[in-house]
């Protein structure tokens, strides 16, 4: 007979669920951990990962389309899309048994099913009654219940995925066949990313977006320099665009969609709806509980705590911004409070997002607009990779980075890049923001050259009036 | 083991600075904090504190030493019971020569600038607080002492966070014995941390009240005369230009001063355990109230300038005060001092001494009041000064004596443009 009683039951195995089991683990308590599908979460099976080797591919597909101001030459370059897909999804099977490896080295017993509060037992602890299909449920008791269970697409009336025509970000990671022409729904990140995919793999590719402008949560520069490389890439864009009724065929749909009163008709192979998602709150037992939920996500303090005593949500089930970084954090942060040590409730100014579209962007913090609104006078810096050496050499001159300073206190409220390898450089910015350094700081940081972080000096002595190489 | 106290960088711009006072002496015992000794730069005074602990074995800097250079090793500590080393272990760091004894060592200093030269951020107590560069910067802007401060982040570090929090509100206080004796008012109240010149004022005015036998002697003078030749002479100022000129009353008063000095020049003079010694110069402090304190810019050998000389004089060292961009030889040393709130309309006040200097004249409002001339009623436009002197020094007499003198130079003015 297996354990069934614990310190600490998380429900859900992604990137909240898994390491919140591995740090309860090292911090000595006992811990399980209930999960329905797959170990990694959405993250590592449908999300993040499989999207990151799908993008890795059409990358390639893209330079070996562009060879020759390197002096390359090369005839007949083509794919095998189903090869492409397939390594995709061998990452992320590679990725999720590396979770129950480490799961089980941390001695973390798995369940396999659907976990759902189930009142409480004698003696305080919590029940959480674990069911799959028609297999005998059992119960686990646990002085705590984590709930990480995530969060899914969103499903617009009449947008519907159907999984053949119309598909979710699960459908795209997994098509069957290259379809030549497709209408992307929602220029958030998912959007982004699978229509630089998709194009960049050689597809006629439209974005459409019901906001002003695309990636509509970044800094509007931001936006304006994504639009304008994407279309040189030969994406279409349309914004402030509203979509019609779908028709749809045997093998194609027809989508009509309307921008300041006009209306244009698509007729496409595959359909991508990527409107956001929703927290997965169903069937979790919070009925009855004194657990708040608030438009699909369930209401927390900043220190996870739902309102029912000894129950805490973490991750895309607790909210935005729905980020796998954050959901890790916050499950760390979630366990060390149960064990006692002293918490630093996560601000969300200070979690990086970073969208894998060509170019990549990257940003932490206020954007300009937003820092505004928010009564700072700013300093702005802005620097053009294009007078940055290692871009230069490597061809990859597209893009700038951009920072926003308190011209009072010369803290850091905000970085913006878009360019090749941000994601990667970010964390430079967010380690200053978290650390609260100051526009001193970080001038007075020695950047490596030839590097393309340089340009992310240079963004910072530019705000302060003296950008040298620009 | 021995411990150098190096000379420290206590502004981004200093690069030398005067070793103005010993707070310890030789064989004093030192704990973390406290203050070595006050060293004057451009901008300040400010003190040193001891970041080690242990026995001031040797001083290396004698006091008034100008110009000694940021890292010259000035003082060494040693643990209780070690021996002083007689030399010092880096030779580069050879403390320079006092100014006082040789002339020449100064043109040798100067010839090699220790600007460039990084500091040792070992001596800035400041480095002990644990607090993000933001948070630094905050608690600057809003005058909050970082060492009252809680910090939250990780490890008890500092983050904005605690420094916002804290504005306003009254911190947590260290030390409770100097608080404790303070009845808090219900209404709250407010922390306001020392300046470093709030603290050498305190500890200079204590001193100086507490061990100079101060006593007062007041006049009221007729300023009339004195205003009629003001107007005069500013009558003949060109309208513009390097030659023009707008003399105060203040200015006439300092001159006058200067006048009444040299004819009672006892009063100009400072008491030591030796002997009474008599300035030859006439060099004239005036107090000058800046935001957070008070300087005092001198003017030198006021009795040899013209009035115009000690009015551009004078504007100029206001203006410089104002902005803190005196040099410590603009505002140390004077052998008198005056301080004047006649601008505020005050009847009359008692100022405290300056040490060294044996006197202070405190100048009231000059205001029309009825007079008697002879056996007849008269408007005179009339002040009350008085003047504050060191007993050690001054007797009743001379100061009556010397506050006649002064009278008699203002009421009859002449004698300013001699």
């Amino acid at each position: 007979m297996s354990q069934t009683d614990f310190d600490i039951l998380v429900i859900g195995g992604g990137p909240g669920g898994y390491v919140a089991a591995l740090r309860a683990s090292q911090l000595g308590l006992s811990v399980g951990v209930v999960e329905a599908q797959h170990l990694g979460g959405i993250c590592l099976n449908w999300g993040c990962i499989p999207t990151k080797a799908l993008l890795r591919a059409s990358e390639i597909n893209h330079l070996l389309h562009d060879l020759e101001p390197y002096g390359f030459k090369a005839d007949n370059v083509s794919y095998d899309f189903g090869k492409v897909v397939a390594r995709s999804r061998a990452v992320s099977k590679q990725l999720s048994s590396g979770v129950a490896h480490l799961l089980k080295k941390a001695k973390v017993p798995v369940f396999d099913g659907y976990g759902k509060l189930d009142g409480v037992a004698a003696g305080g602890k919590r029940k959480t009654l674990v069911s799959k299909d028609k297999k005998e449920a059992i119960t686990l008791t646990a002085k705590h219940v984590i709930l990480a269970t995530g969060a899914r697409a969103r499903a617009i009336p009449g947008l519907e995925p159907d999984g053949k025509l119309v598909w979710s970000y699960r459908e795209a990671l997994v098509p069957d066949a290259m379809p030549n022409k497709l209408l992307v729904i929602g220029s958030g990140a998912i959007g982004t990313e699978f229509a630089s995919f998709y194009r960049n793999m050689g597809a006629d590719v439209t974005l459409v977006e019901v906001a002003p402008r695309i990636l509509p949560v970044e800094d509007e520069e931001i936006s304006a320099a994504a639009q304008k490389a994407f279309e040189k890439q030969g994406i279409k864009i349309l914004t402030n665009a509203k979509i019609g009724e779908l028709k749809k065929t045997e093998t194609s749909v027809t989508v009509p969609v309307e921008v300041n009163g006009k209306t244009q008709t698509f007729t496409v192979d595959r359909v991508i709806s990527a409107v956001g998602i929703v927290g997965n709150v169903e069937n979790l037992g919070l009925e009855g509980t004194k657990i708040k939920v608030d438009r699909t996500h369930v209401v927390t303090d900043a220190l996870c705590r739902t309102g029912e005593p000894g129950v805490y949500a973490i991750g895309d089930l607790a909210g935005a911004p729905w980020l796998a970084h954050k959901a890790s954090h916050e499950a760390v942060m979630c366990v060390e409070a149960i064990a006692g040590k002293t918490v630093h409730p996560i601000d969300i100014t200070k979690i990086p997002g970073c969208t894998y579209c060509r170019p990549q962007i990257a940003s932490v913090g206020y954007t300009e607009a937003k820092a505004k609104e928010s009564g700072y006078t700013v300093r702005v810096g802005k620097f053009p990779l294009i007078a940055n050496g290692k871009a230069l050499a490597m061809g990859e001159t597209e893009g700038f980075i951009k920072t926003v300073f308190d011209e009072k206190t010369g803290e850091l409220l905000g970085a913006h890049m878009i360019g090749a390898e941000v994601t990667e450089m970010i964390q430079g910015y967010v380690i200053a923001r978290s650390g609260e350094l100051t526009e001193a700081e970080l001038a007075e940081t020695i950047f490596p050259h030839p590097t393309i972080s340089e340009s992310m000096h240079e963004a910072v002595l530019a705000a302060y009036g003296g950008a040298l190489h620009f | 083991m021995a411990i150098e106290v190096l000379m420290p960088a206590l502004s981004p711009t200093m690069t030398e600075g005067a070793l103005a006072r010993w707070l310890k002496r030789e064989g004093d015992a030192v704990s973390s904090g406290d203050v070595l000794a006050e060293i004057e730069t451009d901008k300040a005074t400010m003190e040193v504190e001891a970041v080690d602990e242990g026995i001031l074995g040797r001083i290396l800097i004698p006091e008034g030493t100008q110009g000694v250079a940021v890292n010259t090793p000035i003082a060494i500590l040693v643990a209780e019971g070690e021996s002083v080393p007689d030399t010092l272990d880096i030779p580069s760091a050879k403390p320079p020569q006092p100014a006082a004894q040789s002339a020449e060592a100064s043109p040798v200093l100067s010839a090699k600038p220790q600007a460039a030269e990084p500091t040792k951020p070992a001596n800035k107590p400041q480095n002990k607080v644990f607090a993000s560069p933001l948070a630094k910067r905050i608690a600057k802007q809003k005058g909050l002492d970082l060492s009252q401060i809680t910090g939250s982040g990780p490890n008890g570090r500092i983050v904005r966070k605690d420094v916002e929090n804290a504005n306003g509100k009254p911190q947590k206080v260290a030390s409770a014995p100097s608080s404790a004796t303070i009845a808090s008012p219900s209404g709250g109240s407010q922390v306001v941390p020392h300046s470093t010149m709030r603290k050498v004022i305190a500890r200079r005015l204590t001193e100086a009240k507490s061990t100079i036998p101060h006593f007062y002697v007041s006049v009221d003078i007729e300023l009339d005369a004195l205003m009629a030749l003001r107007s005069q002479l500013n009558a003949t100022s060109p309208e513009e230009g390097p030659e023009a000129f707008k003399l105060s009353v203040n200015d006439m008063l300092v001159k006058a001063a200067a006048v009444a000095l040299k004819r009672i020049p006892t009063v100009n003079a400072s008491f030591t355990e030796e002997a009474m010694i008599l300035h030859d110069d006439v060099d004239i402090s005036i107090a000058v109230s800046i935001p957070d304190g008070l300087i005092t810019p001198i003017v030198r050998q006021a009795d040899k300038k013209s009035l115009r000389q000690i009015s551009q004089e004078t504007k100029d060292l206001v203006k410089r005060a104002r902005a803190g961009k005196l040099k410590p030889e603009e505002f140390q040393g004077g052998t008198f001092s005056i301080s004047n709130m006649g601008m505020y309309g005050v009847k009359d006040f008692s100022a405290i001494i300056n040490p060294p200097q044996a006197a202070i004249l405190a100048i009231a409002a000059g205001c029309k009041q009825p007079v008697v001339k002879g056996n007849e009623l008269a408007v005179a436009t009339v002040m009350t000064v008085t003047l504050s002197v060191d007993h050690r020094v001054v007797d009743g007499s001379v100061a009556a004596e010397w506050l006649s003198a002064f009278r008699s130079v203002v009421e009859s003015p002449l004698t300013l443009v001699i």
